[in-house]
């Protein structure tokens, strides 16, 4: 196959919103939504004569996240100025950090998709303001402008190009986002822009040592669009080298409907953004004490978590993993856990039935409905026998449309386990009954029949008939005979 | 006397004397801006109405200066009336907020009567680059007020305000006081807040005072200087009381005069009046040497290289889109970019934007602003070194007195030769005062500027207020010469 002759080479530019509750350089609200041009005040609409006051929080989510990200922290950091003009742009420049970025060299371990681990370096984090929104539709021709967002902090994470493929793009988004998520400094909401990438991609032969010209696809916000677009790339610009063309160094934009990329800006038009240290704003300076003080307050990270797991739940491997891998699976198993016991039953629970249906919905974890409290009296409810596995799933699914105590549901919908021996021994005998062919294939040795019996009890009692009541009544039963 | 040649601390005697009315002091002023300023043409915006009403509405601050007058630069925001920055690109602009120095003068109850002509965004030395009208000099009409300042220093000089408020990033208090025969002073880098001050040169501005006598700098310096927490680059420090520093005192006081300050470019008058600034100096006690300031040659040019490169980005926001000037020629953005800004913006102010643009380019980045940062720690340095000798450093300042209105305006190398003595006060962030010492033979005044330790305004002003109260100089008045 052609792609064999070539080595993929991605780097990822993370943008990740802070979750500070003002905006990085004024006490503007950083909340999502409301009404355009609500959420602003001279300052972060770059009236004359206002300066910026830098938010510490920022600097210390910054700081946090780099922790994390197992990054040096820069103890003498500053803001610079970036020069541009766009209409989102209030100041006609974005402050951010160039040369002096709070956190550099850092490193995170993915799994690279095929089953083995690999560390991704990250080259720096740095602070800077988010710009404000265009709207282009439904005035007439014009744009509005809407700098609600102007000046909320974000981090931009840069990792280095060791990045192999598409699959190893989305496990490392996968496991920034994770982290930011444990570290409770981003609410990475990818359909809100709240995380987002920027994603380089070259190849080149394999065997070279020289990197492939790059392109840049801005703003990505899915991993299935990334996951796509990567995709789509490798095999664009593969054509152009075996069609003895040269990749062109351009700006991109991924378009999700045609499933190709298009021309932004090409290197012609690269702009000279004019970087200088912004002087409204004092150089950062970070004392050991205070970089010490933010490392106390980082939380366990899914690797230590994981290792717990398979220590004091007996999970396995796989289940551990999949679980801490999201902050939010993982909290809510230990919530489920401390109230219920059974971390086996909740495993199941969160990995099979509870992740089914957010992916048919497509939600993420922290969009679930119900918390620890209701899936802990689920289980209950079931090692209690009060309703069975297959009742539990239609309790689930109500859950989702309408939280409420499972007790309240079942209560509701009559779905309490039938585990009176004289309503079960009534629908055993009546299935016997109708199945006489069973019973001979039972007593010739096929156990697959009491399968079969016990289904069409459950299946006639709507689900209700206690399955462990059932499975020894027809034993006891059919012995008789 | 008029009311309106007396002094802030002389208009409270006669308050608190009950010989004046407050009333009568804000009449005796608005007739004289009737009388005088189509003559001196300070004013972007006379806000003189309804001054009855004002004065009732601050009837109930309990402050000494409630109701007294104050004249503003028009690049300090005021809440509810225009800050133009004498410009086209914010003819019609208004703050919808006050700047912190403007809470503070309304905190006092001062009355502003108006916001002051100036370059258009302090950018120049004259005045002339106003979009709106040129300021003349109220000793000679035909000559420039100085600037940027140029409309504070002329109204007050004419006795329109009593007192105002200006900004200095190279010079701009200092040498309007210094043309119009005033004190100006441009305190320490960070003592007063520049929250609200419309940005030139971010690391360089600073507002500042300029006054009839060296008392009232002190007063107004009371009143405007303080930590603000909306402005990172404002120091804690802490409140001092500058009155305490009006001391008829200079004994033993030791005073230094950088050689470099008396080349060839310095008017002669202006050398020889400094020379005897020194006999007097000495006469009262104080010892005063020659020292040197060996990269104050190099700081003019580092100082337009930092200025103009900050401008570029701080006027960047005069785009067209939000607020401002908006060509109404254009068919797709950029074109409303290039042409708002291309007939926004006046020729000095386009000028500075390009060079600090080019200043930053990728390629030459290194070679000019960074270099201009090298040479300005440099700056610091040495005057660093020569305060471990001298409490204050004595120097003109400005290399010759007014000049005439149009006479230097197409050579604008010539402009910039103007602020070589100011300018290396901005780029090491000290204080500096002007005092007025004389008058040239054409009979304009000529001024010497003391140059404090950082945050040691009162040095400055005990050295100019001693000086003041054993000379006469302030008792020339203008003569409105045509």
């Amino acid at each position: 196959m052609l792609r064999d002759n070539y080595e993929v080479v991605i780097g990822l530019e993370v943008h990740a919103e802070l979750s500070t509750k003002t905006k990085i350089f004024c006490s503007c609200p950083t909340e999502f939504g409301g009404e355009p041009n609500t959420h602003c005040c001279p300052i972060c609409m770059a009236l004359p004569g206002t300066l910026p006051v830098l938010n510490e929080k920022v600097v210390e989510y910054a700081v946090k996240a780099g922790l994390a990200m197992n990054c040096e922290i820069e103890k003498n950091s500053k803001n610079d100025r970036k020069n541009y003009f766009y209409p989102d742009l209030p100041k006609a420049y974005q402050i951010s950090q160039y040369d002096r970025p709070l956190c550099k060299c850092g490193k995170i371990t993915i799994d690279d998709g095929l089953g083995e681990q690999k560390v991704i370096r990250i080259t720096r984090i740095h602070i800077e303001e988010d710009a404000g929104k265009l709207n282009h539709d439904d005035f007439g021709g014009g744009s509005l402008v809407d700098l609600n967002r102007a000046g909320v902090p974000l981090i931009e994470i840069v990792s280095e190009p060791d990045i192999r493929s598409s699959k190893e793009a989305e496990n490392y988004l996968r496991k920034v986002k994770s982290i930011l998520e444990y570290i409770e400094v981003s609410d990475c909401k990818m359909q809100e822009g709240s995380l987002r990438a920027d994603v380089n991609v070259s190849v080149r032969k394999k065997g070279d040592t020289k990197l492939g010209t790059r392109t840049e696809m801005k703003n990505m916000n899915s991993f299935h669009s990334i996951v796509r677009g990567i995709e789509y790339e490798i095999d664009r610009q593969i054509d152009v080298l075996e069609a003895g063309g040269k990749v062109e160094q351009e700006t991109l934009r991924w378009d999700d409907v045609s499933g190709r990329t298009f021309s932004m800006r090409d290197k012609e038009d690269a702009q000279d953004y004019r970087y200088f240290p912004d002087p409204d704003l004092v150089a950062i300076h970070l004392s050991d004490e205070y970089i010490e003080n933010v490392k106390k307050t980082l939380p366990e990270l899914p690797e230590s978590r994981k290792v717990r797991y398979l220590d004091e739940y007996k999970l396995t491997e796989r289940e551990a993993k999949l679980l801490t891998a999201s902050k939010y699976l993982s909290d809510l198993f230990e919530q489920t856990v401390s109230k219920c016991g059974n971390p086996k039953a909740v495993c199941n629970w969160i990995l099979s039935d509870i992740s089914r249906i957010l992916n048919e919905e497509e939600k993420e974890p922290n969009e679930i409905p119900f918390n620890s409290d209701e899936l802990s009296e689920l289980i209950t409810l079931i090692d209690k026998g009060t309703i069975s596995s297959a009742i539990a799933k239609k309790v689930l699914e109500e859950l989702f449309k309408d939280p409420k105590a499972p007790s309240k549901i079942i209560e509701e919908k009559g779905w309490v386990q039938i585990s009176d021996e004289g309503a079960i021994k009534e629908i055993v005998l009546e299935i016997l009954a109708n199945n006489p062919q069973s019973i001979q294939d039972y007593k010739g040795g096929k156990d697959r029949a009491l399968g079969f019996l016990v289904g069409q009890a459950m299946k006639q009692s709507k689900g209700k008939a206690n399955p462990q009541m059932l499975n020894k009544m027809f034993i006891e039963e059919m012995n008789k005979m | 006397m008029e009311i309106y040649e007396l002094t802030v601390h002389e208009l409270l005697e006669k308050l608190d004397k009950k010989e004046i009315t407050k009333k009568q002091i804000l009449d005796s002023y608005a007739s004289r801006i009737s009388e005088k300023e189509k003559d001196v043409q300070a004013f972007i915006t006379i806000t003189d109405d309804n001054l009855e009403e004002k004065l009732n509405n601050v009837s109930s601050n309990p402050s000494k200066f409630a109701g007294l007058p104050i004249g503003i630069k028009d690049n300090i925001c005021t809440k509810g009336v225009k800050t133009t920055c004498a410009s086209k690109m914010l003819e019609n602009f208004v703050s919808p907020y006050d700047a912190t120095v403007m809470e503070k003068i309304n905190a006092e109850g001062l009355i502003s009567l108006g916001k002051l002509n100036m370059d258009e965004f302090a950018m120049g030395g004259s005045t002339e680059h106003s979009y709106f009208k040129k300021t003349r000099n109220p000793w000679n009409l035909n000559k420039v007020p100085g600037g940027s300042s140029g409309g504070s220093a002329a109204a007050v000089a004419s006795g329109m305000v009593p007192w105002a408020l200006g900004s200095d990033t190279g010079g701009s208090i200092r040498e309007p006081a210094s043309f119009c025969g005033i004190v100006g002073l441009k305190p320490t880098y960070g003592l007063v807040s520049r929250y609200g001050l419309v940005a030139f040169a971010s690391s360089l501005d600073q507002i500042g005072t300029l006054t009839k006598d060296v008392e009232d700098t002190a007063i107004l310096l009371n009143i405007i200087a303080g930590h603000d927490s909306k402005d990172t680059t404002s120091i804690n420090h802490e409140k001092e009381d500058y009155t305490l520093a009006l001391k008829d005192d200079v004994k033993g006081l030791k005073i230094g005069v950088p050689i470099e300050y008396f080349g060839e470019g310095i008017d002669k008058e202006v050398r020889e009046a400094i020379n005897k600034v020194i006999e007097k100096y000495k006469e009262l006690g104080a010892t005063v040497e020659e020292c040197s300031l060996n990269v104050a040659e190099y700081a003019l040019a580092t100082y337009y290289i930092i200025a103009c490169a900050e401008a570029s980005s701080n006027l960047g926001r005069f785009d067209g889109i939000r607020y401002g000037y908006r060509s109404k020629n254009y068919e797709n953005l950029k074109d409303i970019y290039k042409n708002s800004r291309s007939e926004g913006f006046g020729s000095e102010v386009k000028r500075r934007i390009i060079l600090g643009t080019y200043v930053l380019s990728s390629g030459y980045y290194d070679a000019y602003y960074k270099k201009a940062q090298q040479v300005r720690t440099l700056v610091k340095k040495e005057f660093a070194k020569n305060f471990e000798k001298y409490d204050v450093i004595l120097a003109p300042t400005a290399p010759n007195v007014a000049f005439d209105i149009g006479s230097k305006i197409d050579n604008p190398l010539q402009m910039y030769l103007s602020d070589i003595c100011t300018v290396p006060v901005n780029i090491a962030g000290l204080p500096g005062i002007n005092v007025p010492c004389g008058l040239n033979n054409e009979g304009m005044p000529i001024g010497f500027q003391l140059i404090g330790k950082p945050f040691d305004e009162s040095t400055i002003i005990r050295a100019a207020y001693t000086y003041e109260k054993n000379t006469n100089f302030r008792k020339n008045k203008p003569e409105f010469k045509k």
